[in-house]
């Protein structure tokens, strides 16, 4: 049996909850950054694979979602940032070791490319709309022009921007529940899934429907399969790492976690997709917007799980 | 140079005159510290063991803050003292989540990363850090470990001690003799 007590400093109302220094805004943008990698990266692969006639939902519609989610989660970001105006000089170097650099480096890659798909696709999206300036329709052709380099620059780009999203949180081996590897696969495919889900709620076409239904549900089996890795992983750990589970199995976050990620975020859209694959009516706004949820729901979980969890000494 | 504290756990009495010394040294905002006591006690009734120390950042020799700040304000100078630059902090607080010993807090008002600095603007005049010069039981011990003859050196060859969350990988740089 050990009992710690701090005698003076952590027992001062303002030193512990400054120590949880990453709230809402972190999930919510770590959400937002996957969905716009899911959306971008399949946009980029129809786009490479030269059939954006059969599935235009997914590179027009479907990305106009990118840049307003990346704006969101760009501002969400700085807003908890607690010394915002010196943000910048996230831009006066670049810092290898440590995954906030280059995620900061290739949201701002990827984040006016984002901004200009959408404007390739301007006179298609918005016929009615007359563009004005003459520059500004060449910049359009040329755009367009262009679209298949972006997409072959996108492909990497919006998988580094997925894997980040975890891989932010698990370089802290300070924190036993994110410190795992499995963390960048699993949000990377979280996204993923977010992502075709987004395309699923606004795809016009039984087909397009379809091929990111079952896109979908390849993406939970995956992820599935990812968070029990993730969490034997961590029952085969030492204390820390058992500690840490617990918050998930059993804990204060079991039913976050399971409830509203597991079964209502994975497994009961996961088969809600695969009836209305087999041909069943069901209206796919319902596992759409479940995998949607349980995305968000999934990022507020991890972010504020572990932020509890450290080492015991 | 290598400068390291040593604090010896058989001598601290937890009288938190480190704690006071420091927030007023450094004008600490109030409510805040960069050092603290903990008071620990192992075993049951009638094998109890009670330890005291008083514990701050580690100014680890790897250190993890150092590794995840991505504008590099955080940074390790002669010496091997972790230090924060406030005007190239952003206030991101990966440094923050990155410590295992929690040794970080962001500063209300001026919103960039502060933490302790081992006193360095005492060190340059030739001064000890305020807590080690407060100590009234003289359980601290401050000095370079390049040298072997300096005392925290000596401490460390004679007497049995031990580091904080060793496991962590950290190499912190303060020792607590046991």
């Amino acid at each position: 049996m050990q009992e710690e007590i701090f005698v003076s400093g952590r027992d001062i109302p303002n030193i512990d909850p400054s120590l949880e220094i990453w709230h809402w805004p972190i999930g919510l943008y770590l959400f937002l950054g996957g969905l716009a990698a899911g959306i971008i990266l399949f946009a980029s692969i129809v786009v490479i694979l030269n059939k954006e006639d059969e599935y235009p939902t997914t590179v027009k519609y479907a990305s106009i979602i990118p840049p307003i989610a990346l704006v969101i989660g760009l501002i969400a970001l700085i807003y908890d940032l607690k010394n915002p105006l010196y943000s910048w000089q996230l831009y006066t170097t670049i810092r290898i070791e440590s995954p906030m650099s280059w995620g900061a480096w290739v949201l701002l890659i990827v984040t006016p490319l984002s901004f200009l798909w959408v404007f390739s696709y301007f006179s298609e999206l918005f016929p009615t709309w007359d563009l004005k300036f003459e520059w500004l329709k060449k910049f359009e052709q040329f755009v367009k022009k262009n679209r298949k380099n972006m997409a072959y620059l996108l492909v990497p780009l919006s998988i580094i921007l997925g894997v980040y999203t975890g891989i932010l949180l698990s370089a802290f081996n300070a924190r036993p529940l994110w410190n795992n590897a499995i963390l960048g696969p699993l949000f990377l495919t979280s996204g993923l899934s977010t992502g075709a889900a987004a395309i699923i709620l606004l795809a016009k076409t039984a087909q397009e429907r379809h091929l990111f239904g079952k896109v979908d549900l390849a993406l939970i089996i995956i992820e599935l399969g990812l968070i029990i890795h993730m969490l034997m992983g961590m029952y085969a750990g030492s204390e820390v790492q058992l500690e840490a589970m617990r918050l998930l199995v059993g804990g204060e976050f079991t039913v976050l976690f399971f409830g509203f990620v597991v079964i209502l975020g994975l497994i009961i859209p996961g088969i809600l997709e695969a009836l209305e694959i087999k041909g069943y009516k069901v209206p796919v706004a319902i596992p759409a917007l479940l995998v949607l949820i349980g995305g968000l729901i999934f990022r507020f979980v991890m972010v504020e799980a572990g932020q509890i969890t450290r080492y015991l000494y | 140079m290598r400068y390291a504290m040593v604090i010896d756990t058989l001598k601290c009495v937890g009288c938190s005159d480190c704690v006071v010394a420091c927030q007023t040294e450094n004008d600490v905002p109030v409510g805040y510290c960069r050092d603290w006591i903990t008071e620990t006690v192992d075993g049951s009734y009638p094998n109890v063991v009670l330890e005291l120390k008083s514990e701050r950042c580690n100014h680890c020799e790897n250190a993890p803050c150092v590794r995840c700040c991505p504008t590099g304000a955080s940074h390790i100078i002669d010496g091997g003292i972790v230090l924060v630059t406030p005007n190239e902090c952003i206030g991101c607080g990966a440094c923050i989540e990155s410590c295992p010993y929690d040794a970080r807090y962001s500063h209300p008002e001026g919103g960039y990363v502060d933490k302790c600095t081992f006193c360095n603007h005492r060190l340059e005049k030739g001064q000890l850090p305020a807590c080690v010069s407060v100590c009234p039981t003289n359980c601290m011990y401050f000095g370079d470990l390049d040298n072997p003859n300096s005392k925290v050196s000596r401490l460390l060859k004679n007497r049995k001690y031990k580091t904080l969350a060793p496991e962590a990988g950290t190499k912190p740089q303060v020792y607590y003799l046991i």
